[in-house]
């Protein structure tokens, strides 16, 4: 017989996802799914439009990170009209990224994942979340909440809005820079550094200690890896090149342009599965097929495909990453140290764009009409590479679109990560149970270790931030008749 | 020029004859929502948001084309005049396809204004979500019929301002809607002169200039007015 373990909705992730654990006759865990059960058929609605929308719309959709669309639908019209932006557009553009990864860092570093770390799996979920933390540590949470506030500021100084500034455009960005807004900027880098400094300083000494095991047994396995890299194979996050690695760090195919990516090479370079259990798809590298072709990207996929950062704080503390997990890093629980890694690293990049003349300039925006058919535009979201793929008409009418999103490409590391975590921490119960008998309990810290597993990859599912407090935990374990054997609530 | 005398609102209002009640409603500080009405062009009493009610009158009447008259007593204001407004407002809004978060016009637009000044909240109504093209063969603009309210100020701007006459209106009941030409792609049209008067004028997102993306369009159509003056002193110039 086998049951059916479900945790529904996984807490403190951005949307609504749950988790079932499949027991095999024995007891043991077979296997443990992610099910996104949510359809956004946003293709419907860009097909007909003008091209210039699509960073309006696709931000709309994808709400949980509107300036990683903005920025992919941009680059993706810059191919259409087949112009190169200004350079102080290229300047903007990143400063905005930077600041993006900043704030989404904080916030799942700093709101949605350090509650487990610091307050301990096993603590009361009542208490498990942002303000059990400001309780626990208060200038912790503090300068958490503070430094997400500041990539937030920054893209709200450049953009006009904090959520959703339409901002970036085909052929460059719509507004130039304001003196003030550059020394504003200034005035909070060393107090962002000093935080997030603090957090590495932290976040290490619990991997050394009670975090160890975390570290080893969350996700742990042998995969690809995809990530853009810049010149000199420095750090990238919006241009460069497109580089695929094993897990011992040779590439994997040559590398590919990030601008002016064809249609084609992006074809050759993956294709996506489907399961009947989830309505998000699984893209794998095309060669290899969709098991060996598996792939991670993120923010431990960019630190494992660059060989330096190319600042020296980050870098510092990369070498430090690497020797703690070798040069390739494969266990998910560091996504947690990339981020506050590349925190760092994004930091240390806009004190360096700021003190760029060019940023300055108030040529911003170049102008065209379609000078292409279809295009494919790149870029790097937090949670890792996005893609955008239009074809329009001669007037610029949408008439395909395929956007492969970072959280689509990290759903076979999230299954693997939680399938070896329920392994590891749920025990073999009575093989024959049936309704009434007694059933193995399943510990509340458990069922948090499995959903902490998807938190590592930080998945954007939906458009809602429920950053701030608990959102209720549905458990259910179903019999081979599709019966409810054992049904937990917690809220 | 004779003048009359009339009461709009309780207030005593003097006008020349031939005034229409909604330019002596505004001369005495009454605002009354319009959205076909645009000074410069002529009154086409289209969109019917200007209804007033007339002492002595079972019918509504529209104040933009309809001239004062002695003794003439009027209702700008009245709770049936406030709920027809809305209705109008939120016909326009269901009948076609506005998604203001990804327009052009979003923050200017007289529509989304409009729906401000009558308090409309929500629709009433069920949206139709109607299928409707969006052209942009133009080399510079762009039509999206999905905004389109069928004000015709981009109709009269063309025919009466630049003499082009490139648009008219099609069709009938649900099906009707702008043709560039004898109904063609706008930029198939040779009589055309690329003027962008029309984008101008619209009161909506419906024309804009290609390329423009989310709340882009800040085009003033009050600037019409100012530019047929200054024609006109040109003209009368020694
Ligand atoms: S024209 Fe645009 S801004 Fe105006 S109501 Fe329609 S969708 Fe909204
Ligand atoms: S295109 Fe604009 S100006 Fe022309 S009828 Fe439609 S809403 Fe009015
Ligand atoms: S403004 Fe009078 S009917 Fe449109």
């Amino acid at each position: 017989m086998t049951r059916t373990i479900l945790i529904d909705p996984v807490t403190r992730i951005e949307g609504h996802a749950k988790i079932s654990i499949h027991l095999d006759a024995s007891g043991a865990v077979s296997t443990a799914h992610f099910h996104v059960g949510e359809f956004r058929g946003f293709e419907a609605f860009c097909v007909g439009r003008p091209f210039s929308e699509m960073a309006a719309i696709t931000a709309r959709i994808c709400g949980i990170c509107p300036v990683s669309h903005l920025l992919a639908a941009a680059k993706t019209g810059d191919q259409l009209l087949a112009v190169s932006i200004p350079p102080a557009a290229e300047r903007l553009r990143r400063l905005m990224n930077l600041a993006q990864i900043i704030q989404s860092h904080a916030l799942s570093f700093f709101h949605l994942s350090s509650p487990d770390f610091l307050l301990g799996w096993d603590s009361d979920p009542a208490q498990r979340n942002v303000f059990g933390l400001i309780a626990a540590d208060p200038e912790l949470a503090r300068g958490g909440i503070r430094l997400r506030q500041f990539g937030q500021a920054v893209i709200e100084r450049l953009g006009g809005r904090k959520i959703h500034p339409a901002w970036a455009v085909p052929g460059g960005v719509r507004s130039s820079m304001q003196p003030d807004d550059r020394d504003w900027i200034r005035s909070r880098l060393s107090e962002a550094v000093a935080t997030t400094q603090g957090a590495l300083e932290l976040f290490k000494r619990l991997l050394d200690g009670p975090l160890a095991a975390e570290a080893g047994d969350f996700g742990d396995f042998p995969s690809l890896f995809l990530a853009l890299v810049g010149p000199d194979d420095r750090w990238e996050h919006y241009g460069g090149q497109l580089r695929l690695i094993d897990s011992t760090g040779a590439p994997v195919g040559r590398d590919l342009p990030s601008d002016g990516l064809s249609p084609e090479q992006l074809d050759n370079l993956l294709a996506e599965a489907v399961e009947p259990w989830t309505y998000l798809k699984f893209p794998y590298h095309k060669p290899l097929g969709p098991e060996a072709g598996s792939y991670r990207v993120g923010p431990l996929a960019r630190l494992n495909v660059c060989e330096r950062i190319g600042h020296e704080r980050a870098d510092r503390e990369l070498l430090e990453l690497r020797q703690r997990g070798g040069r390739v890093v494969t266990s998910s629980f560091h996504y947690h140290l990339a981020r506050l890694i590349e925190i760092l690293a994004a930091l240390e990049a806009i004190e360096a764009l700021l003190d760029d003349p060019a940023l300055s300039d108030t040529h911003v925006r170049a102008h065209a009409g379609v000078n292409a058919r279809e295009a494919v535009g790149v870029s790097e979201a937090p949670r890792g590479t996005l893609f955008h793929h239009y074809r329009v008409d001669s007037g610029g009418l949408i008439e395909a679109v395929n956007l492969i999103i970072a959280t689509g490409q990290n759903n076979r590391a999230m299954n693997r990560t939680i399938t070896q975590i329920a392994r590891q921490h749920i025990q073999a119960g009575p093989a024959e149970a049936g309704p009434g008998d007694q059933l193995p309990e399943i510990a509340e810290g458990l069922l948090n270790r499995v959903e902490a597993g998807i938190r590592c990859f930080d998945p954007c599912l939906s458009c809602s931030t429920h950053a701030a407090g608990q959102m209720p935990l549905h458990v259910q374990l179903i019999g081979p008749e599709g019966e409810v054997l054992r049904e937990r609530w917690r809220d | 020029m004779s003048v009359r005398t009339l009461r709009i609102d309780g207030r005593d209002v003097a006008s020349g004859e031939g005034t229409t009640v909604l330019e002596a409603a505004r001369d005495a500080g009454v605002a009354i929502p319009t959205l076909c009405h645009l000074e410069g062009l002529s009154p086409v009493a289209a969109c019917r948001l200007c209804l007033v009610e007339i002492e002595g009158s079972n019918k509504l009447q529209p104040a933009c084309i309809t001239p004062v008259s002695e003794g003439m007593v009027v209702h700008t204001a009245t709770p049936r005049l406030r709920e027809i407004r809305r209705t109008v407002i939120e016909l326009l809004f269901t009948e076609g396809n506005h998604v203001c978060a990804v327009c052009v016009a979003n923050g200017h637009c007289e529509l989304q204004d409009r729906a401000v000044d009558v308090g409309m909240d929500h629709a009433r109504l069920p949206y139709r979500f109607p299928d409707r093209p969006v052209d942009l063969s133009h080399q510079r603009f762009g039509l999206d019929h999905n905004r389109c309210i069928l004000c015709s100020r981009c109709v009269r701007v063309c025919d009466e301002v630049e003499g082009a006459h490139v648009w008219d209106m099609a069709w009938r009941g649900e099906h009707c809607r702008i043709i560039a030409g004898l109904d063609q792609p706008w930029g198939a049209v040779d009589a055309c002169t690329d003027c962008g008067k029309c984008v101008m004028v619209c009161p909506t997102g419906a024309l804009f200039h290609k390329g423009d993306s989310v709340a882009e369009k800040h085009e003033d159509p009050s600037r019409l007015a100012a530019l047929l003056q200054a024609r006109r002193a040109r003209q009368e110039a020694p």
